[in-house]
């Protein structure tokens, strides 16, 4: 099932959205056909994108499709280009908004000679009603380490304390920004458990990563992003049915263009002597080359990367997503 | 549409403790940095270290009418508070905003004027420091003695000094990447403060430098806070005021220029 695409917010339907605000799927962050270039590069091409309060929303994508841009204009540290971008119906850069509102970005550190639970102090006298410190350093799982100097942490205890200071000011909306790039998956999983302790009380999370995994573990609604446009949107067992695509490699006579004309065929790549085929199965298409060419070798079949099912989105994948949101 | 200007009423926002905010952030601006060695001990060490070789040596002479011990005790109290202004704004600025910490700090709702008062304050607090440390010292060793109006003036000034130099180091601060920044912030500083006849008086040096020192800020400094103690004063309290208020402006106009082409870049 897919969630209507939010790029035909020009219907009538949007109005009746907007009237019907007191509704818990009032949208609380909204960025509305965004465009933001730097310089002759485009970042962003026309995005449509509405945070619903309560919700975890996921922007998935890979490196450079536009999601930390994206937290950028909706934090106001960045200015579109064209289109508005609103935060709780103002301002991104209004304080009013900034009070509730916690970010962990993609930073490499703070200054290392305070300690944490000093940090921890000065950001949550920035907010009105803060988390307890001691609340904020167990949420993060830093009660050990919060008379250390930050410089004296591990890579892991950092990040976690870029997160305590997301979250100390306890935000109603908080952005978690590709928060466990670096982290070992034992780690990434612990870190998904903080941050459900944190948001089980209706707090709305806007959270960006490059893992399908991740956004399925946390997300209510996954939008996917890519070269600065939304190719899909739906839950993640969508997204997840819609990515589930096979990677096949093998050495064979067979032309490229034979095989793209194979039902379930995503893409075919020359990969030296070999092809490397995507298809949303394997199964089929592996006997129907086999069938066809005796002497095929090296066949590998694997599961298909983010990066593949990137392109299976933006292929043939996109266009269902489309049809289906129109539907 | 996004307005540019987002000047919010705080009136109109949930009430926080503003007064305990902006204390805060003073206090953690003074730890972070007394903490840092590289910073606490070029700032209140290194100008002891001078006045205990120079003071030793030169003491006993006489220049601008007063003894050299007293001149160098001011002029090196000058060189701690523009070591205390210039790093804290340039190579702090540079280092905070390479590691994403101002990033943070510019979603988070804290004022910015905050940021800037705490690091003012701290190069206030440190510049004072400095003064406490040489004043004993001098005493101690040469007996220098200032009558308590004089002093409290020299402090005046001195505290004052940490505008001027905040603005130059703010203009560096954000003009240059955070590796490069103490050392460009050093190459400028020494010459500067030797130029301006801080390590050894003015009327000690070549002409050419004396020529070369109208042109910096550091010698308006010293002038100054020299004034203060009645020394004979090259040139008038009113000339020395009137360029370091230039070079406040020319400095914080470059900062503004420096901070706007960033912004876009490393998020300010």
């Amino acid at each position: 099932m897919t969630v209507p695409s939010t790029s035909t917010t020009t219907g009538p339907a949007t109005g009746a959205d907007a009237a019907g605000a007191a509704a818990p799927a009032r949208v609380i962050a909204e960025m509305a056909s965004v465009r933001k270039d730097y310089g002759n590069v485009q970042a962003l091409r026309g995005v449509d994108l509405q945070v619903r309060a309560g919700e975890v929303l996921a922007l998935l994508g890979p490196n450079g499709a536009g999601k930390t841009t994206s937290v950028g204009l909706l934090l106001g540290l960045l200015k579109p280009t064209a289109g508005s971008v609103t935060l709780f119906g103002g301002d991104p850069e209004g304080a009013a908004a900034k009070m509730r509102t916690g970010a962990m970005l993609q930073i490499s550190g703070v200054p290392a000679t305070l300690k944490v639970r000093e940090h921890l102090e000065l950001f949550a006298s920035y907010y009105p009603a803060p988390l307890p410190i001691a609340r904020a350093l167990e949420l993060a799982d830093l009660g050990e380490v919060a008379e250390r100097p930050y410089g004296k942490l591990s890579g892991g205890q950092k990040q976690r304390v870029h997160f305590a200071l997301a979250l100390v000011g306890n935000p109603d909306l908080l952005f978690l920004d590709e928060p466990t790039t670096g982290m070992d998956v034992g780690a990434r999983r612990a870190f998904w458990q903080q941050v459900r302790a944190f948001i089980g009380s209706g707090r709305t999370v806007v959270l960006t990563t490059h893992y399908l995994e991740e956004a399925d573990a946390l997300a209510d609604r996954i939008v996917v992003i890519d070269h600065g446009r939304v190719i899909a949107e739906g839950a993640p067992s969508d997204i997840k049915s819609r990515t589930a695509g096979r990677r096949i490699h093998a050495v064979t006579r067979l032309e490229p263009e034979l095989i793209r004309s194979l039902p379930g065929v995503v893409s075919v790549e020359r990969s030296g002597a070999a092809l490397d085929i995507l298809a949303t199965d394997a199964e089929p298409v592996v006997l129907e080359m086999l069938q066809r060419d005796g002497e095929l070798r090296d066949l590998e079949v694997g599961g298909a990367g983010l990066e593949d099912a990137f392109l299976a989105l933006t292929g043939n994948g996109a266009e269902a997503a489309r049809a289906g949101g129109r539907a | 549409m996004t307005a540019s200007t987002a000047r919010t009423d705080e009136a109109a926002l949930p009430k926080r403790n503003l007064a305990r905010l902006y204390l805060l952030e003073a206090k953690f601006e003074f730890l972070k940095l007394w903490r840092l060695r590289g910073y606490s001990v070029s700032t209140l060490v290194f100008p002891l270290m001078f006045y205990l070789i120079f003071g030793a040596t030169f003491g006993r002479f006489t220049t601008q009418g007063i003894r050299v011990a007293t001149y160098l005790m001011v002029s090196y109290a000058a060189v701690g508070v523009i070591n205390a202004a210039v790093f804290a704004f340039g190579a702090g600025v540079a280092a905070e905003r390479g590691q994403g910490w101002m990033m943070l700090k510019r979603v988070s709702p804290m004022p910015p004027s905050a940021y800037f008062v705490a690091k003012t304050v701290m190069a206030m607090l440190f510049s004072a420091l400095v003064l406490v440390i040489l004043t004993v010292t001098a005493y101690l060793m040469q007996g220098v003695h200032l009558a308590a109006g004089a002093w409290l003036e020299l402090l005046g000034v001195l505290v004052a000094g940490v505008i001027p130099f905040a603005a130059m180091g703010l203009m560096f601060g954000y003009a240059l990447g955070p590796n490069s920044a103490p050392t460009v912030l050093n190459l400028v500083n020494l010459p500067m403060a030797f130029a301006s006849g801080l390590y050894i008086p003015l009327d000690q040096l070549p002409p050419l430098i004396q020529h070369i020192a109208v042109y910096l800020p550091a010698y308006h400094f010293a002038q100054l806070a020299l004034s203060t103690i009645h020394a004979d004063a090259i040139g008038s309290v009113a000339g020395h005021l009137t360029a370091l208020a230039a070079f406040t402006a020319v400095f914080g106009f470059v900062a503004v220029r420096a901070y706007r082409r960033d912004e876009g870049r490393t998020y300010g």
